[in-house]
Formats: C-alpha cells, structure tokens, sequence
C-alpha cells in the first residue's frame, strides 16, 4: 500500500531527540491518566484527617494534602482530566477550524476574508477570557472549560489550513485536477487534505500543549473542574497558603503540569522537523 | 501607505464593533433577567418591574446595546446591577495596575529575549547555545502561576528577601511598590522571556542565512557586526508580531498572576466579578480587555507599515 510506503521511507530517517523525549514525556502523562482507571494507591477524594499534610514516605508516595488526601493518586487521577480536557477542546478546534481554513484556502474572494477576520476576532478572545464569560453565566465546569479552550483554538487552527491550503493550491496537479473538472469537495479530499494532514498534525500537538496550560489555569482560578474531582491547577492553587512550609504540595502537581506541557511543545516540534524538509539539514 | 493604514483602522473598527455584539449577547441574552438574578428567585413582581426599571433592563436589548456600546469608547461603562456603583472609576483604577505590570513584564522579557535568543542563534553549533535553547525550552512549559509560585518559595518564603504579595500605588511609597512589582513582574517575564527568546532565535537563524548577510561578511564584517548592521532590523519584524501576540497573552497571564500575588489590577476584579455573578461588570472588564488587545495589534499594523519597506511601498 502506499501508505506504508510513506511510512517505510519516513522510519528511514533517525527520529530526532525532540522528538523521542516529547513522545516519552506525553506517553508517562497518558500512562498515568490510563492507570488511574484501574488502580490508584488511595481514592484520591477520600480524605484521611489523622494523616494530613503528611511528606513524601512509602505509604504516601508525594504525601498527602491538608484534609489527608493521598498526593500522588491526585496526580494520577488529575492526568486524566487533563487529557479529557485536551483531547475535547483539540477536537472541537480541529473540526471546526480545519475545514474552515481550507475553505477560506480554496474559495479565497469574500469567504477567505469573512473566515480569516472571524479568526481574528476569536484571537482578540483567548481562552482564558472565554472560558471566564463562559463561568460567569453558566457556572464553572470541566464541560465549559473544554468548549471555552476549544473555541479558543479555532482561530490556529484554520490559520494553519488556509496557509497549507494556499501552498497545495498553487501547484500543477491541482491545476491539472481543476482543468479535469473535478469538484471542490474531491479535490479538497483528495488533494488538500492528504497533503496538509503533517502541519495538522503538529498543530493539535502544540494546542494540545496550550489546552493543558489554559486548563491548568483555569482550574488554579477555580473555572475549571469542581473540587473534589483532582485536577492539577486547583491542588497548586490550594498549595498556596502552605508554601512557607510544605512546598512539595505546590511542585508535584506544578511538575506534572510542566512535564505535560513540555511532552507535547516537544512532541509537536519534533513532528514539525520531520514533516517539513525545509528545516532539516541546514539546522 | 495611506490605504493601508487606512484598510487596517476600519478593520479595527468593524472587529471591535463585532467583539462588543458578541459580547452583549453572550453576556446579556443567554443568562436572562438581570433584575431577577439580583433579587433572586423570591423577589415580587413590583420590585423586579421597578429594578428592570431602575437597571434599564425593560427597554428593548437593541437600545441596551447602543446605550452600553456607545458609552464604552467613552469611559462610561455603567452601573453594576450587584453592587449598585459606577464600574467606570474601578475600571479606570484597575487597569493601570495590569498596565504597570503587563508593560515591565514586556520590557524585561524582551531584555532576556533578545540577548540570549541572538546568542542561541549565533551558537547554535556550540553547546553554550544549545543550552539557552533548552532552558528556554523547559521555560516555555512553565506556566507564569506556577513560576509565581516557586519565586515566592525561594525569594519570599525561603530567603525573605522581597513580600510574598500585595500592592502599593507606585506614587504612594515607591520603595513599597518596587518591592512588591519585583516577583510578579518576573513571573510573567521568566515566561514570556523563554517564548520570545524561542522566537528570537529562529528570526535570527533566518536573517543569517540570507544571501545580503553573506555579502556583508564578504565585504570584510565580522559575524557579529554584519548581523547588528544588516540582520537585526530583518529580524525585528517576525519578532515584532510574536511581541504583539505575546503583548495580549500576557495582558492575559496578567489575570492569573494577579490572583497568585493578591494583586489589585482587572484580572482581580474580573474574578470577583465571575464571584458575584456580576454580569455586567464582567461584560464591561471583558470588552477592556478585547479592546486592548485589538488596539496592540493594530499599533502593530503601523509600525510594521513603517519599519517594513516593501509594505511601506505597497509591493
């Protein structure tokens, strides 16, 4: 098949450092995320008065917090509200946004303008700030925090189609596929999309990256998910009144943040350098 | 020239116009009755009639809408429907405490960026450059809560050397205000630092391989002084629209910081407002911040206009 052609030619090439690391990196997040469903070493809303505010020590790996909750089965059980909440708001921005750019990529003429200043606006409305309006009216949850980092996203999204969409655009074979009269929508299927699918690619590495920092944030705010279900940012935020004496509350969920972040800014630069030729070589 | 700038004033105003109806509606027509959920679910039908009444909210939403969006340029945001004030004075208040911070963030991160983003390209052979590139690889994955965090545990808690939060009013007693503006202002920089430095690096790496950098190296400069006297001013522009990018993600890194350092700007007052469910305060700190934002980007427009003269001439 020809698909394994590409894959062969691809596996040819060394995988770079960046992106190995990226990959191990999101692996262990989503690892943990999966372990959670079968095992934690505690229920990680169960709280233990007699052992609060415990430090790291074999019965509680990362200790636990202020009402004895176990630290480490937070973390866990936290790695998978941040998958969710990525793996939602990417999708609602890739489904939304990518056929929107390569419609604005091939229409060009009034849609392109109307699509690309729609995007502009949106970029004017982080996610942060939609997902305030979002709690002001209906009350913060997991479900607006995902719509609210979705929308967010859209704008990148079809910024990275429209612009891939332009390049197909321009070559032969479309001209070639036009002048046989195919329509839009075969030519957008069978041309446009198999050739930007590699930028589409990268861009839900990197907004996966920006979903989990807008997440993280959103729940340090309290605009995220609601206590008592774990998440990253509300047990940093609840780590605050305790950091002049127990600041490893505030560096475990901090450190799984990060190393999600990094996982997947390093996994999506490290794909970004294969799919684009370009950039290896010379640098 | 003139077109241009032009093209780019009436798209500011037709994206703003556009920013202030989407607002109004999210804001106003999904969430329902104002007066009703000031009142709450046990209010009589006279006193809601005569809050509607009080609030504005019986008229028809078009002539709501006119009457906030038309007072916004000017400062007139309107009375909050919670807590009974004029949110234009707080609102004029607040956002010269985000500005202060959202304004030394930029300036000391563009002071980390472009030293070390211009070293990193320079050496990007040399494991002295691979190293800034990592650190602010890892930089960029840190979010400006969580740096806060750590810099009040190793600066404010550990050492004791600045406040763990808090603000004074620059006039007020300056020294108190340095104090307090350092931590905060270095978590938004740190951060911001590491993205620009990112951005910087790959400019830089572009404008070296440019054929006019080569020429100027032939005529007898060294590396350096070929890249300060041709290759900055062509790398200034990439870098000049992340900054502007970056301008507007810090006004909003600036909402979560000011939370971390219990600090008085719009963030603070946008949350309590989400608190209160004070929906038009919300609505007007919401439109203040778009306008900000849509403002830096079309100051950025201009510039580029003049500092790029292939756009200058319209080519």
């Amino acid at each position: 098949m020809a698909e394994e052609q590409v894959l062969s030619a691809k596996n040819r090439r060394k995988a770079s450092p960046t992106l190995i690391v990226g990959a191990i990196l999101v692996a262990a997040v989503v690892l943990a995320a999966l372990l959670s469903f079968i095992w934690t070493p505690y229920n990680p809303v169960q709280a233990f008065p007699a052992d609060r505010l415990q430090g790291s020590s074999a019965a509680h790996l990362m200790g636990t917090d202020r009402y004895g909750r176990d630290v480490f089965s937070g973390i866990l059980y936290g790695a998978r509200i941040t998958l969710l909440v990525g793996l939602v708001a990417v999708g609602i921005a890739l489904l939304i946004g990518t056929p929107l750019g390569i419609l604005a990529g091939m229409r060009r003429g009034i849609t392109e303008e109307v699509t690309m200043r729609g995007a502009d606006i949106l970029l004017a409305f982080p996610a942060l700030l939609v997902a305030i309006m979002f709690g002001a009216v209906f009350g913060a949850s997991t479900l607006t925090a995902m719509l609210a980092i979705g929308i967010g996203s859209i704008p990148g999204f079809a910024r990275v189609a429209r612009s891939g969409t332009l390049q197909v655009m321009s070559t032969e074979y479309i001209m070639a596929a036009r002048a046989s009269s195919q329509s839009s929508w075969r030519i957008a299927r069978r041309h446009v999309m198999p050739n930007i699918i590699g930028m589409v690619v990268v861009q839900c590495s990197v907004s996966f990256a920006i979903a989990v920092l807008a997440e993280a944030a959103l729940s340090f705010l309290g605009l995220g998910t609601p206590p008592p279900v774990p998440s990253w940012g509300r047990m940093l935020q609840e780590s605050q009144q305790f950091l002049g004496t127990y600041p490893m509350l505030a560096v475990w969920p901090g450190s799984a943040i990060a190393i999600a972040v990094l996982g997947f800014t390093l996994l999506g630069d490290g794909l970004r350098d294969r799919f684009d030729p370009k950039l290896n070589g010379e640098r | 020239m003139g077109i241009r700038l032009l093209i780019n004033l009436v798209r500011f105003v037709v994206t703003y116009v556009i920013a202030t109806v989407a607002v109004f509606l999210f804001m106003r027509a999904i969430p329902g009755d104002p007066a009703q959920i000031a009142l709450g679910v046990n209010a009589t039908p006279e006193l809601l009639a005569k809050t509607r009444a009080e609030f504005g909210t019986d008229r028809p939403l078009l002539v709501q809408y006119f009457d906030w969006a038309l007072g916004l340029p000017f400062g007139d945001f309107g009375t909050s429907y919670i807590t009974r004030q004029d949110i234009s004075p707080l609102i004029i208040d607040r956002v010269q405490v985000s500005l202060i911070l959202v304004i030394l963030a930029m300036i000391v991160a563009l002071a980390i960026a472009i030293p070390f983003g211009t070293y990193a390209a320079v050496k990007h052979r040399n494991p002295s450059g691979i190293v800034v590139s990592g650190i602010s690889q890892i930089g960029v994955a840190i979010p400006n809560f969580l740096a806060g965090i750590l810099l009040v545990v190793v600066f404010a808690v550990g050492l004791g050397w600045l406040p763990a939060n808090g603000w004074t009013p620059p006039g007020e007693d300056f020294a108190d205000f340095a104090s307090r503006v350092i931590l905060p202002v270095l978590a938004l920089a740190s951060v911001q630092g590491a993205i620009l430095t990112r951005y910087v690096r790959s400019a830089v790496m572009e404008v070296m391989s440019e054929d006019y950098l080569r020429t100027a190296r032939s005529k007898g400069l060294g590396k350096l002084e070929s890249l300060i006297k041709h290759g900055l001013r062509n790398a200034s522009i990439p870098v000049l629209t992340v900054t502007s990018v970056q301008l507007a993600a810090l006004i909003i890194g600036a909402v979560v910081i000011e939370r971390v350092f219990v600090i008085p700007g719009l963030g603070s007052m946008l949350l309590d407002a989400v608190g209160n469910r004070d929906l038009l305060t919300v609505q007007s700190v919401v439109m203040v911040l778009v306008a900000i934002t849509l403002i830096i980007n079309l100051m950025v427009d201009v510039l580029y206009t003049v500092l790029d003269p292939r756009i200058r001439k319209g080519a």
